[in-house]
């Protein structure tokens, strides 16, 4: 049960286990990130593109310290790594509410923490944990999801309250997702659908009138044709009109003289595929499409639950990402603030993100059959 | 657990769902390329578009108008540096408070609020909307240095049209305005605010020489409207500039001339037809209409009873009188019926039908011949003469000297007089021509009607040997000069009539007597004229004609002179008319006799 040849690989033998056509690639978004944060400070390396190759850097060093941890450790800590998590989430409501105002940060004194952020990853390694050592029987048991649904909906109307619907529809996305991949019967799905929708008027009652402004804006852009709205006919014009080839590194009209809005963080995609056309929009589809797709051949290849689940929930998670920025950005859904992983300005993403890789990568180069926990 | 079991339920159950999940994830990939297809190559030539919309706004540049100069190069219209305010309304975040702003800066009538407003809805919000235009300097320093609280205004160095001259050209110039709603769609450029075009006068008619071509900027701005650089500039070009063959000496001293009085004096050189002076009294200041002329000053030339706004010399059409005396003299001579020995008896009236004709002097004239008769502008004579010859040889005579036709110079509202003939008549009352009518017509009275600047042209025809010179602004080329016709009237018969109208200023008893004048050898020949604007009874004829000067002003005489000089070799022609001035002779012909002194002194070129 516990096999101790196979658990005592050194740090090295782990390191040279790593797939580095993974790693490259992420270096090359990063990369494609900064040129174009540079671009958008007018080729200027301040006030973004410095700072954010700089945090890459960081995150890169704390990618490889997650990889290399002992797989077991993230089995041994993951309820009590989603428990401190939910906690913050509830810390944070009620500091939100004393503070009045949208709160979505937890302040350490070196560094603050966004706990919602967290909640993706927190999320991914509980239902991982939980299921891992649950049988097909308990699975598709309504006993064995009673505690995930629970444990679901909890941190997600808790996201939904700060405001910040965006992350709220991820987790919940992510957390689906990952019910449906461990084999929950569909009649479920469409069950709690039902049901949810019929509940959406109560639920509506007990949201602020902010928050319901809020989301009537996010369900319907052209109430508010003067930002949301306009934004997003200024994002397609800067799409179109970039073309096959792009105006050229630094010559996007629509970015350079302010048309496109938040074109260092939601739209950078946007500025991006208008500087340089298609061959860059697709590139960076392509990149990221392709780290997907080793995100599931290492899940594949692993030989262990729970290091399969979390690839899937965190690959899952990379996908709602890049999925809802590119199209929100295209005007395909509306516009919510989820940002372009490893090419958008911002820390929070860039760590969370970097994390996560690091998760994948430790799954991946895990050769234990076992987390040595199950019974 | 030893190892992984692929074959339990479980995995197998997470294998079917992830491989599910897969291919969610590429269905999603490929609507994201789908939509960048869709993008980027489909429907990329419209938001190029857009995105050049955007980048760029093009703003029409007004070309400097034409400037305008006399026949020796001196100025008489040109282009002065003004300021305005504009609003764009696209670089406005807020209208409406810009023009709150702004009103409390510059004051604006509720008039032009209402006309910025409507600008502001009708226009392309890139183009520029007039708020106020002649700022002072004081005002634009104003508006500066509230620019933060303005966005959207721009201060706009602009060009205004400035007579130099005032009211001396206003009626040959006449004037320009702002371009009215109905044209505006005609052009472009007539949509740019401050564009004017000419409203009247040779403004008008050589407008389109004048405006010349508009430029355009184009401009690349950001989301906000802040011009960033300039990408294209097409400078346009300036209207070209014309010269007319006016003296503004001469304009000067003709228009001077009058006085008080109100009327028209035309100066023709009669070798050419070249306009040397044409005025019209009283007139006004066209400085007036540049920027849209107020309500109260546009009240006060519209009601003003001597009508500044009407071109007497083009427009007014009055009996010529005595003046016609030539023409029918000319006839009459040319078809033989009178000659240089033809004698008539004037006894101060005579019977026409059943009506009694009198001549202007009472005790009557005696016996004369056509010189005579001019010089003593006898009415019996002429009554005679016109009944002889017949109204349709006089007609084609007056027609040939350029009366009751269209001379085209260029000015609005040109005249065209009125010959009557036998058909005329009978079409416009359906009743025969009579021997009344034509004694009437005889002495210019009657259906008659000339412009000042057909009388002077006919003068003009009369005294250059007969050649049909076209009255005209701009200098004739030496081939149109060469090219001009000759008219058919006997060199002899028009010696005749110059050697009346020499005596009719230079002989003992001549109806002009007091005009004359005699510079270095140079005379003055000419013809008096005074018109009634009123009938006389006959029971005023026994009871005493009213004399003019006790009558009020709007029914006192009309007074006629046409002159030439030198009488040797003709050089200038002159036609005066005075409104109810009263005589010809007494208050017309001294008038002539001044402008042409004037002319024979400035040694016109």
């Amino acid at each position: 049960m516990y096999e101790i040849g196979r658990n005592s690989d050194s740090w090295q033998e782990k390191f040279f286990r790593i797939n580095f056509s993974y790693v490259f690639l992420i270096i090359l978004l990063a990369g494609i990130g900064t040129l174009t944060l540079y671009s958008a400070a007018n080729g200027n390396w301040e006030p973004w593109a410095l700072r954010h190759i700089s945090r890459f850097i960081l995150a890169f060093v704390l990618m490889f310290v997650m990889a290399l941890v002992d797989m077991r450790y993230y089995y041994k800590w993951a309820y009590v790594f989603y428990f401190v998590t939910l906690l913050m989430l509830v810390a944070v409501e009620v500091t939100g509410h004393v503070g009045m105002g949208a709160q979505r940060w937890i302040n350490f004194g070196l560094f603050k923490v966004q706990p919602s952020e967290l909640m993706k990853i927190g999320m991914v390694l509980f239902m991982a944990r939980y299921f891992s050592s649950m049988s097909i029987q308990g699975i598709q048991s309504i006993r064995g999801i009673i505690i995930p649904a629970v444990l679901i909906v909890l941190p997600v109307a808790l996201i939904i309250l700060e405001p910040d619907l965006g992350t709220a529809l991820m987790v919940l996305s992510t957390a689906t997702m990952m019910l449906f991949a461990v084999g929950v019967q569909i009649w479920k799905f469409v069950l709690v659908g039902i049901i949810g929708a019929a509940s959406l008027p109560i639920a509506w009652n007990f949201l602020h009138e902010y928050q319901q402004n809020r989301v009537l804006t996010f369900l319907n852009p052209e109430r508010d044709p003067l930002g949301a709205g306009y934004h997003i006919i200024q994002s397609k014009i800067a799409f179109g009109s970039g073309g096959v080839f792009g105006k050229g590194f630094l010559h996007g009209t629509q970015t350079h003289l302010n048309f496109l809005p938040e074109k260092h963080t939601d739209f950078i995609f946007t500025m991006l595929s208008e500087e340089f056309g298609m061959l860059g929009s697709l590139t960076v589809v392509f990149i990221n499409l392709l780290l997907i797709i080793i995100g599931y051949v290492f899940a594949y290849r692993t030989r262990n639950y729970f290091a399969k689940l979390t690839i899937i929930g965190l690959n899952t998670n990379y996908f709602l990402y890049v999925f809802i920025n590119i199209a929100m950005v295209m005007g395909l859904l509306p516009v919510v603030g989820v940002p372009l992983p490893l090419i958008s300005y911002g820390g929070t993403v860039m760590f969370s993100i970097m994390v996560s890789f690091g998760i994948i990568l430790c799954m991946s180069i895990n050769r234990q059959n076992s987390t040595g926990f199950e019974e | 657990m030893s190892s992984y079991d692929y074959n339990s339920e479980k995995n197998r159950v997470l294998g079917r769902r992830v491989a599910f999940l897969i291919l969610l994830n590429l269905v999603a990939f490929a609507v994201i390329v789908a939509r960048l297809y869709f993008l980027q190559i489909y429907e990329a030539d419209k938001y190029r578009t857009m995105s050049e919309e955007n980048r760029i706004s093009t703003r029409f540049l007004v070309p400097p108008r034409g400037v305008v100069y006399d026949r020796n190069g001196i100025i008489i219209a040109k282009n002065e540096q003004d300021f305005r305010a504009l609003l764009i309304a696209e670089q406005a975040p807020d209208i409406e408070q810009t023009l709150k702003n702004f009103e409390q800066i510059i004051p604006l009538t509720p008039d032009e609020e209402k006309k910025i407003r409507a600008d502001i809805k009708n226009k392309r919000n890139f183009i520029p909307v007039k708020l106020k235009d002649n700022l002072s300097w004081d005002e634009v320093s104003k508006i500066l240095l509230h620019a933060p609280d303005l966005a959207g205004v721009e201060i706009d160095e602009g060009l205004s049209r400035q007579y130099p001259y005032g009211d001396l050209y206003a009626h040959v110039l006449g004037y320009v305005g702002p371009v009215s709603e109905a044209d505006k769609k005609s052009n472009p450029l007539y949509m740019v605010p401050g564009f004017k075009i000419g409203k009247s006068g040779l403004e008008r008619y050589y407008d389109y020489k004048l405006q010349g071509s508009g430029g355009t900027v184009k401009l690349e701005v950001n989301a906000y409207g802040r011009v960033m650089k300039e990408i294209e500039r097409d400078a346009g070009k300036q209207g070209d500039s014309i010269t007319i063959s006016i003296d503004s000496r001469l304009q000067k001293e003709a228009y001077e001339a009058f006085g008080e009085e109100s009327g028209a004096a035309v100066v023709l050189d009669v070798r050419t037809g070249e306009i040397l002076a044409l005025v019209s009294k009283p007139g006004f200041d066209p400085n007036l209409f540049t920027n849209g002329i107020s309500y109260k000053n546009w009240n006060e030339l519209l009601n003003n009873e001597r009508t500044p706004l009407i071109d007497k010399a083009v427009s007014g059409q009055y009996s010529p009188g005595s003046t016609f005396k030539i023409v029918v003299a000319l006839a009459a001579l040319e078809s033989g019926v009178i000659n240089m020995g033809t004698r008539f008896y004037c006894n101060g009236a005579m019977e026409v039908g059943s009506s009694r004709f009198h001549c202007w002097k009472h005790s009557g004239h005696g016996s004369l011949n056509v010189v005579e008769a001019l010089k003593y502008s006898c009415d019996i004579f002429f009554y005679e003469t016109a009944m002889r010859v017949g109204i349709d040889k006089i007609h084609d005579m007056a027609v040939k000297l350029g009366l009751g036709t269209f001379l085209e110079i260029g000015l609005d509202n040109e005249k065209s007089g009125l010959i009557p003939s036998k058909s005329w008549k009978k079409a416009r009352y359906g009743t025969q021509w009579t021997q009344g009518d034509s004694a009437n017509s005889g002495i210019g009275q009657g259906y008659v009607l000339v412009t000042p600047l057909q009388l002077v042209t006919m003068l003009a025809r009369v005294v250059n040997g007969g050649y049909k010179i076209k009255p005209t602004f701009i200098k004739p080329t030496a081939k149109e000069l060469a090219n001009i016709e000759r008219l058919d009237i006997s060199t002899k018969n028009i010696e005749l009539v110059k050697e009346g109208m020499f005596e009719v200023v230079n002989g003992i008893g001549g109806t002009a007597g007091r005009a004359k004048f005699n510079i270095n050898g140079a005379k003055m020949g000419g013809k008096t004229g005074t018109t009634q604007v009123r009938r006389i009874s006959m029971k005023e004829r026994q009871s005493g004609i009213i004399r003019d000067e006790n009558l009020p002003w709007k029914l006192r005489n009309h007074a006629w002179f046409m002159g030439f000089t030198p009488v040797d070799n003709p050089r200038y022609a002159v036609a005066v008319i005075v409104e109810h001035g009263s005589s010809g002779s007494g208050v017309a012909a001294p008038i002539a006799s001044k402008i042409l002194q004037e002319a024979l002194k400035l040694d016109i070129k």
